[in-house]
């Protein structure tokens, strides 16, 4: 573990940071003009061309508002709720391998900060303390509303964490490995898992919405019954930072959705180009960047077609459909394995 | 069920809630969503109905009837003569005036020997009907297809003669209002009150 | 000896959150302070290059114990006033308990010989593959009627909440 090696993780964890970052920031841009174009209207567009300013404005107006803290909230946590769930949304970017890798001078420097042998446990350990900003924050508010937003949020992501967690296990049993950058390469070409896990993929799909807190599944802060749900006290750049780590979460998601079942940087015909080491990492991550675009396209065309749904609702499809489900895909696919092995 | 049938519904506007069992397709909820997603891409794709306002404004009728204008004859002199017919006519009471008499030296000025000293209408309660245009003998009063801006306060509202009369040097068009339909109409003896 | 000072630095947060757990007035605090305690063992078997056990640590504990943990302490709505005074019998028979699980430890460590490790195939079994296969081959019993027994609680989430199925 030379200097240059630690310089390097540095930059790219950083640039990786910069990059989820500036990505969130353009999203809530692309949400408000995707809830426009789809509702026949136009979206922002003052404030530069075509709107490209209106993310900073936001951010701007958001600094510039007054600081509000309950006089009975418990101080520290109050500010401890959003402060984590800003890392924890961030947390996750260091696992995913956002590009092959580039051979410079015959070192090899691969595109992913940290290639950890347990690369989907970190994903669903991080996942799982996600709630705790959540939990926080709404408890140290001292609001009736931010308090049933919370425990809302909290039994929702325990449900659909499990039904999560099950489908990508059919995704390691089917690849044999833990580790991100191993199931990407597995992929290679188009030999993406979504062809051979198309039910797994309709379940962690569902569920990344409900862990996103993401309509159709956004009781946790949904207006029409809980005013803000658990970010109902906050204001300023607290409440910003709760916007922003929803945008962040929904970014990585698809970046997990496309590195776990849409080949992550493998695109079709790749070998038949006949390019270097190089330029094919360079176009790779140009392909996984536009499979997040997709995905985080698909997550706000999602949210302006569904209504949401009910809470007892919500709890069925995850305990009762989803998870019964996730258990049968395991099922069967042991079982093909199994066959597999023996032929 | 059937004993709900023979009492009948009260208000006639009860309805027999169809509790069917839903079918495979439709308990697994994904056409719908499909559809749904078909639906909502497709007015992706459509024309906008966004007007860029202060760029483009939208299109208003040849006989919009907003702010009204009080016309001068052709020689520059008003040609109110304070009749208060329009505001007779005025079904708002918006329109209030107070008459006075010619001196000799504002022959150039007013056109008829009595005229309007003061001429207010109180744009909050006028619902732009026209109907004062019609009741006008002297062809004074027209509506012009300016809009009336917003203001902060209700005094603000109650226009008066500076901004009703219509400038010498900047005349008024209202002769797409004038058309000789409108003329004929107005000299119908039949029709009008105009002698 | 960048691995000592982290370590030290964990023990530190380890021992500190635990105290926490009992000092803190807000049932709520004294919840969070066990979170952080999970969180900085955690960090401890990393050091031990058991990753796989760190992150299943901070999956299970962290992630869904208290979880459930803070989802009670929040709707119970529990405060100091809401505390009943304990009686003196009550006083005397924790303070009993407490020191006899302080004497079974003792026991336990006064004779147990606590040994460096410097086997680099020892060092490597908290990896993911080779945990694998000492599960999978040696506990092969063990971890597939665990299984069983979870995959049986999780049916019996799902039937409870079936309604009419009585």
């Amino acid at each position: 573990m030379d200097g240059n090696y630690i310089l390097y993780k540095l930059i790219l964890a950083s640039v990786i940071l910069l990059i989820s970052l500036v990505v969130a920031m353009y999203s809530t841009l692309l949400e408000r003009k995707v809830a426009g174009f789809m509702q026949d209207r136009l979206g922002p567009n003052r404030a530069g061309i075509g709107g490209i300013f209106q993310p900073l404005a936001d951010g701007l107006k958001l600094f510039f508002k007054e600081e509000f803290m309950p006089g009975t909230a418990d101080k520290f946590l109050y500010i401890l709720g959003p402060s984590l769930t800003m890392m924890i949304a961030l947390l996750t970017s260091a696992v995913i391998p956002w590009g092959n890798s580039f051979i410079i001078n015959g070192t090899e420097y691969t595109l992913q900060v940290a290639d950890i042998n347990v690369g989907v446990l970190y994903v669903f350990a991080i996942l799982s303390i996600g709630v705790y900003g959540i939990m926080i924050g709404g408890w140290a508010s001292n609001n009736k509303y931010a308090l049933i937003g919370a425990v809302r949020a909290a039994s929702q992501m325990i449900s659909y964490e499990l039904a999560m967690s099950m489908s990508i296990i059919t995704i390691v049993m089917m690849s044999g490995t833990l580790s991100l950058k191993d199931i990407v390469d597995q992929q290679h070409g188009m030999n993406w898992n979504v062809w051979y896990q198309p039910l797994g993929f309709l379940i962690f799909i569902v569920c990344a919405f409900a862990e996103c807190n993401r309509s159709p599944f956004d009781l946790p802060e949904c207006e029409t019954e809980l005013i803000g749900g658990y970010h109902t006290e906050y204001s300023s750049m607290k409440l910003g930072f709760y916007l922003f780590a929803e945008y962040i979460n929904m970014f990585i998601s698809s970046a997990m959705i496309a590195t776990l079942f849409f080949g992550g940087y493998n695109f079709p015909f790749m070998d038949s180009l006949n390019l270097s080491h190089n330029a094919l990492t360079i176009i790779g991550s140009l392909v996984f960047f536009a499979k997040i675009a997709f995905f985080v396209f698909f997550f706000m065309w999602v949210r302006w077609t569904l209504p949401r749904f009910r809470y007892d609702q919500l709890m069925r499809l995850g305990w009762k459909s989803l998870l019964p489900l996730a258990i049968i895909n395991i099922l069967i696919t042991g079982f093909v394995i199994m066959i597999k092995n023996h032929l | 069920m059937s004993a709900n049938q023979n009492i009948g519904s009260l208000s006639g506007r009860s309805k027999i809630v169809s509790n069917k069992k839903m079918t495979f397709a439709e308990r697994i909820y994904l056409p719908a969503i499909f559809g749904g997603f078909r639906i909502t891409i497709s007015h992706f794709f459509k024309k906008k109905a966004t007007i860029q306002y202060p760029e483009e404004t939208r299109p208003i009728a040849e006989i919009y009837r907003g702010k009204h204008v009080l016309k001068r004859d052709d020689e520059g002199r008003e040609r109110c003569t304070a009749c208060g017919l329009c505001a007779l006519a005025c079904p708002a009471e918006a329109i209030t005036m107070i008459a006075a008499e010619r001196k000799e030296d504002e022959m150039n000025l007013y056109r008829e020997e009595k005229y309007a000293s003061v001429y207010e209408i109180d744009m909050l309660r006028c619902i732009f009907c026209g109907l004062c245009e019609e009741a006008c003998p002297k062809e004074a009063i027209f509506l012009t297809n300016v809009t009336v801006p917003s203001d902060l306060h209700r005094s603000d509202f109650i226009y008066g003669k500076d901004v009703l009369v219509e400038p010498v040097d900047k005349r008024v068009d209202i002769s797409h209002r004038q058309t000789p339909e409108v003329l004929a109409f107005k000299k119908d003896k039949n029709q009008s009150h105009n002698v | 000896m960048f691995s000592k000072y982290l370590f030290f630095i964990l023990s530190f947060i380890a021992i500190y959150a635990a105290l926490k757990v009992l000092i803190s007035k807000k049932p709520m605090h004294s919840v969070l302070y066990l979170t952080l305690a999970f969180f900085a063992i955690g960090g401890h078997y990393i050091l031990l290059n058991a990753q796989f056990l760190a992150v299943v640590h901070i999956i299970v504990y962290a992630g869904a114990i208290m979880v459930l943990f803070i989802y009670t302490v929040m709707l119970l709505n529990l405060n100091i006033q809401g505390e009943f005074p304990k009686s003196r019998l009550m006083k005397f028979a924790s303070a009993i308990a407490g020191g006899m699980l302080l004497m079974v430890l003792i026991a336990v460590f006064r004779t147990y010989d606590l040994k460096m490790i410097s086997d680099p195939a020892l060092n490597q079994i908290g990896l993911v593959k080779n945990l694998g296969k000492v599960l999978f081959d040696e506990y092969y019993l063990p971890f597939e009627l665990s299984s069983i027994l979870f995959l049986a609680a999780m049916v019996g989430a799902v039937m409870l909440g079936k309604k009419d199925i009585y």
